[in-house]
């Protein structure tokens, strides 16, 4: 253990000027300095400020280094993940800003933000301990968030039902993890987990149950099957930039959690089933997700069916377990966290205006708000992975990695499952373009944050479409941390 | 001295009870209260293995520390969105907490 030094803070910087920004919305929010929607400014302006002075002053190299006594590590695969999050949290609070009973509490940005911090660890994480430390820091504050309108029944119940459903996943993970610090002979690091889970005196059928545990842990936070249940019902009652802020960010929060694990403590070699039952999970997720979101008639459940399915997409990467694999992880969920805010962007106004998500209400949209029937377009059909727009790309990647690792028939299953994809994007779209409005229907009110928000990420989707060259180089960066 | 394996064994008996309180009771404060057992048995895992392993060693100390106070944290959110529950629903009972649904 080394004393402090530069190159220690240096490796924390984004987190530790997250915490002073938290210290300084709860101030200014306490003192009354700064009132209502102005406290969200202040939070997407510091948030601004710690990426910015993060991008150029705490750069890692790729390979990076183990930090603050081999707990975290401060490399090219974190710091991607990292950035991600603190963009997601900044459009997130575009979304919330004018929506009465959220943006206007100081509450929300703080709990965000310890969201947020809690995440940007778990994509550090080099240790058991920090793994479920940072996990619960990320995912206390959302159980909080998810139940935030406390006056109504719904928001309450997805409150609690995320937090029963929570602690239980992290109860059983937590027993895995208990039990595999034992296994491997008292290790906590990764490298060293691994190192003595290769060599145990335990029973074979023990570790593999402890880690099917973990796994089982990790299935939750993502959101895959078969513990992927909660996902419609959180995402349905929760405030909607906060359900836009579960799919994406913590979603990814996830898996740059499980890619370190998967590759570093647990890799394939030390456990021959273990590829077998990612293999297996990504497989059931993907369908599953794609074929219930069939039949939602709530654009919420929609998409929170259609996030599951995307989680399978994304495990067939982790499967993979090569270069290319961990590249193509790391693209996708760039590309995927920000045409999935862009589509509960559309929900979010959806539901101001109508006062539901349901799917009708989208109708005669064009005639409406063409301009946001726009970005609806550029999102769904990204989500649906047509071509230019930047969600076909990520696909063509991942589905790229699983046949190079020799998984064709993952492949094969992940291309039937995107045209049963198609078809519920389209139907959305359908309702939007080609249904007639109600006869009193006015052009749907879009508050200032979320129209720059959406246009911001309505480009993006269709940029990193055509020229996805520097995006993809990002995550060749990341991948390097582990396939140097 | 006691062998290791007795501690797991009470351990895995007491995160049995708490699964199954988690999953068979319906009150919701008797299930924050199984996740609590649960928590309960991992600790006991932890320090068993901390103390015949490496007792010189201070990471399984430090993991058995984390767990409680994250375990804490856990259910003082939890009790406090459990009032939240029970104003709105006028009831403990988790079958009545189903608004939500497919």
């Amino acid at each position: 253990m080394s004393a402090l030094n530069t190159a220690m803070l240096l490796a924390l910087l984004p987190e530790l000027l997250v915490l002073a920004l938290m210290g300084v919305v709860l101030v200014a929010d306490l003192a009354g300095w700064v009132q209502g929607r102005k406290l969200g400014w202040l939070t997407v302006v510091g948030l601004a400020v710690v990426l910015a002075v993060s991008l150029s002053v705490a750069m890692p190299n790729a390979a990076g280094a183990a930090v603050w006594g081999n707990t975290l590590r401060h490399d090219a695969l974190s710091f991607v993940f990292r950035m991600l999050f603190l963009l997601a949290a900044g459009l997130t609070i575009f979304f919330s800003m004018d929506l009465p009973g959220l943006g206007d509490r100081g509450a929300f940005y703080l709990l965000l933000l310890a969201s947020v911090l809690g995440m940007m660890l778990m994509a550090m994480a080099n240790d058991l301990i920090m793994l479920f430390l940072a996990m619960e820091t990320a995912t206390i504050p959302l159980y909080v968030l998810a139940g935030f309108f406390t006056g109504r029944r719904d928001s309450v119940e997805a409150g609690f039902k995320y937090l029963l459903f929570g602690a239980l996943a992290s109860g059983v993970m937590l027993y895995g993890l208990s039990l595999l610090y034992g296994f491997s002979g008292g290790a906590v690091e990764f490298e060293a987990v691994a190192r003595g889970l290769s060599e145990t005196a335990a029973p074979r059928w023990a570790v593999l149950a402890a880690l099917m545990v973990v796994l089982a842990g990790f299935a939750f936070k993502v959101a895959a099957v078969p513990f992927h249940f909660w996902a419609p019902d959180v995402y349905q009652g929760a405030p909607t930039p906060i359900a836009a802020f579960l799919s994406t960010a913590s979603k990814a929060a996830g898996f740059a959690l499980l890619v370190r694990v998967a590759l570093v403590a647990f890799p394939g070699g030390t456990m021959p089933w273990w590829g077998a039952a990612l293999a297996a999970m990504a497989a059931a997720t993907m369908t599953l997700g794609n074929l219930l979101a069939l039949t939602q008639t709530d654009l919420k459940r929609l998409l929170a069916y259609s996030s599951i399915g995307h989680a399978g997409y994304i495990l067939m990467g982790v499967v993979a377990a090569t270069k290319l694999g961990l590249t193509a992880v790391v693209f996708y969920l760039l590309v995927y966290l920000l045409t999935n805010l862009a589509a509960f962007g559309v929900v979010t106004v959806l539901e101001r205006n109508t006062g539901s998500p349901a799917v009708a209400h989208l109708a005669g949209l064009y005639k409406r708000s063409p301009w946001l029937t726009l970005a609806t377009l550029a999102a769904f059909l990204s989500l649906a992975g047509v071509p230019p727009f930047a969600g076909f790309v990520a696909k063509v990647w991942v589905f790229m990695a699983a046949v190079e690792a020799k998984l064709e028939w993952l492949a094969v299953v992940a291309v039937l499952n995107s045209i049963v994809g198609i078809y519920y994007y389209l139907v959305v779209l359908k309702v939007a373009y080609e249904y007639d409005p109600p006869a009193d229907a006015q052009p749907l009110q879009v508050s200032r944050p979320v129209v720059w928000a959406l246009a911001a990420l309505a480009v993006f989707v269709v940029v990193a479409g055509v020229a996805f060259g520097p995006w993809f180089g990002w995550g060749q960066w990341a991948a390097m941390a582990l396939f140097p | 001295m006691v062998p290791l394996s007795w501690y797991l064994v009470v351990a895995a008996l007491l995160f049995g009870i708490g699964v199954y309180g988690v999953l068979a009771r319906r009150n919701a404060v008797a299930i924050l209260i199984g996740l609590e057992l649960m928590f309960n048995a991992v600790l006991i895992n932890v320090v068993a293995f901390w103390r015949y392993l490496h007792p010189a060693q201070v990471p399984g100390l430090v993991f058995a520390v984390v767990i409680f106070a994250v375990a804490a944290a856990e259910v003082a959110v939890g009790l406090a969105l459990f009032i939240a529950v029970y104003r709105r629903f006028g009831s403990s009972d988790v079958d009545d907490i189903n608004l939500l649904k497919w």
